[in-house]
């Protein structure tokens, strides 16, 4: 008796072993989901109640009433609207310069051949060694002297030349058959209108995953934005929350529900961007 | 040759060598596209890391920058607080790394799975904390890590264990610092992963099955060893990423109790930015620097030959 006459009668069921695998492996993914997601269900659940109720034996498990009262305060201590506008501009300006600039270095880099290229793409490869914090000290002293501290192009400008994108963009261009730029070139366009209207579009899912990529990044970012910035209408939200831990009496629910909001644009973003952000997680690690 | 070109290349040359037409000589176009990212490189990355520089070898006395030599660099090397930051890299390179990367191939494999469902969601599930903002994860973690009443402690006395001071003793405050590391890192290695278990083809577990494998033994045998390049990407990032830790133990115990879990980095910024001793911080972030720089390209020379295989 050969097997593949047996087969097609089995297909239907899995074979016992196979299905304790298959709970054994859910099992473990499952309890993964669990670490993962209780401190996120805890800062939803934390932003619902007052903050005395948070440290109670035992705990609250279900949403409360207090979501309002706090958003609120939030408002109040913090003007946390004003903050969500500030971090919201400073991440829409910072994202769409440094993708442009990202993406036209990387082209320059992959299609040309110039004298000091090699030097250049080692200055981009040293910057990703290098930490920000051995900048932090001769950088601020730069921007006091160009009198820009307080500004928000002091949280901009410094890092607009993103390495990451510069590779990641140089890699996608790397692809791009050299023949097309030869015949946009002997039909006359001119380098940048080839660059704008030929080579980007092609070039689409790389720049979508270093737009993703880049907005969040600045979303986040903390320790530079909190050295620049020092009028409370000029925060954003990183380090707007942050005042409100330095208190003696820390309002927990406020920062929980102000963590939740700070955090829930990134979730979305990244839910629906899943796809780009995977891609340009790799940023060419499994190309040779 | 007086034949007039055919080709699209010599059509190309004859274009680029009229003169008729205003153009751009490559060189120029070059820059044109390089330029303005080099100039910011230049002016915000090139010339503040040489001002680092210059400074290690200064230091301030009387209100003046004088030069010093390497002498804080030789200050380093009998300063507790900076051996301290180096050991406790050094421990979370050798622990925190492996376990880390080891969850994440665990992850990856079992998200791997063909009859698993909803795959997206799992994946967006464990890769929800590190897009997590600092200030959100420094908060939640104290909540959760507070000695009295928080949400770690109540679940322990629940099981009728004792309660555990996780920030302020020192062997806690270390696991505590690996366990949020951990926690926030796992996810993201575990989706570059899973990518890299994507790259390789079906028919690689069909014929481990058609030769009789386990999914076990296909995986140990056939599948992860062609994943060793991915892997190492992941062990590399994650050292780097060690060895520039400031973020986790900078919001969550701001290097404390005592040295316990200062980190370098976490070092030159007190030193820089609390103390205001430039020279000496500067003198901590190129030793840093080189540190990283040794270890990349160690790295960096498996991760050639790996591909080279």
């Amino acid at each position: 008796m050969s097997s593949t006459t047996t087969a097609p009668g089995r297909r239907g069921r899995t074979p016992l072993p196979a299905r304790l695998g298959r709970a054994a492996a859910l099992a473990v993914l499952a309890l993964g989901a669990v670490l993962s997601l209780v401190p996120f269900a805890w800062m939803l659940i934390a932003s619902t109640h007052s903050s005395s109720e948070l440290f109670h034996s035992p705990p609250p498990f279900l949403p409360g009433g207090d979501l309002l009262r706090n958003l609120v305060h939030l408002q109040d201590t913090i003007g946390f609207g004003r903050v969500l506008l500030n971090s919201l501009g400073i991440a829409v300006v910072y994202t769409a310069l440094s993708a442009l600039l990202s993406a036209m270095c990387g082209y320059g880099l992959a299609k040309y051949r110039f004298r000091g290229r090699g030097l250049l793409l080692g200055l981009v490869l040293a910057t990703m060694m290098i930490p920000l914090q051995v900048l932090l000290v001769p950088l601020f002293q730069m921007m006091a002297s160009l009198g820009w501290i307080d500004s928000y192009q002091a949280v901009i400008v410094p890092f607009l030349a993103n390495s990451f994108g510069i590779l990641l963009m140089r890699q996608g261009f790397l692809d791009f058959p050299d023949e097309l730029l030869e015949s946009a070139r002997i039909d006359g366009s001119g380098e940048l209108r080839t660059f704008y209207r030929v080579v980007l579009p092609c070039v689409r899912p790389q720049l979508g995953a270093l737009v993703i990529f880049t907005f969040m990044g600045q979303w986040n970012s903390f320790i530079w934005p909190l050295l620049m910035l020092n009028t409370e209408d000029r925060y954003t939200v990183p380090v707007a929350l942050n005042t409100l831990t330095g208190l003696t009496h820390v309002d927990y629910s406020g920062l929980m529900l102000g963590s939740f909001l700070a955090t829930l644009p990134l979730m979305v973003l990244f839910l629906v961007f899943q796809r780009q952000f995977v891609a340009g997680l790799l940023g060419g690690a499994l190309k040779g | 040759m007086t034949s007039p070109p055919v080709s699209l290349r010599e059509r190309a040359a004859a274009v680029q060598a009229a003169p008729t037409r205003r153009r751009r000589s490559p060189r120029t176009a070059a820059w044109l596209f390089a330029g303005p990212a080099t100039a910011l490189f230049v002016a915000f990355f090139a010339y503040p890391l040489g001002a680092s520089l210059y400074q290690s070898f200064t230091a301030r006395r009387d209100g003046a920058d004088v030069w010093v030599g390497l002498d804080q660099y030789r200050r380093l090397l009998h300063d507790p607080a900076f051996l301290h930051s180096l050991v406790n890299t050094g421990l979370i390179l050798a622990v925190q790394v492996p376990v880390m990367i080891g969850l994440a191939l665990v992850l990856a494999v079992l998200l791997n799975q063909s009859w698993l469902r909803f795959r997206a969601g799992w994946r967006a599930v464990f890769f929800l904390p590190a897009i997590t903002t600092l200030v959100a994860y420094a908060v939640v973690f104290q909540v959760l890590l507070r000695t009295d009443g928080g949400l770690a402690n109540q679940f322990l006395q629940a099981l009728g264990l004792d309660p555990v001071d996780w920030l302020n003793s020192p062997t806690w405050a270390r696991i505590s610092l690996i366990g949020s590391v951990t926690w926030r890192w796992t996810g993201y290695n575990a989706v570059i992963l899973l990518a890299g278990l994507h790259a390789i083809g079906r028919d690689q577990y069909e014929a481990a099955a058609l030769d009789g494998a386990g999914p076990v033994r296909t995986y140990t045998g056939v599948i992860l060893p062609q994943l060793r390049p991915v892997v190492l990407f992941c062990v590399i990032t994650s050292t780097i990423g060690t060895l520039q830790l400031f973020d986790e133990n900078y919001v969550l115990t701001r290097g404390g109790p005592g040295d316990a879990t200062l980190t370098p980095v976490v070092y030159l910024y007190k030193v820089g930015f609390q103390q205001l001793d430039f020279g000496y911080a500067a003198a901590i972030a190129w030793v840093v620097v080189l540190i990283i720089a040794a270890v990349s390209l160690l790295q960096f020379r498996l991760y050639g030959r790996e591909r080279r295989r």
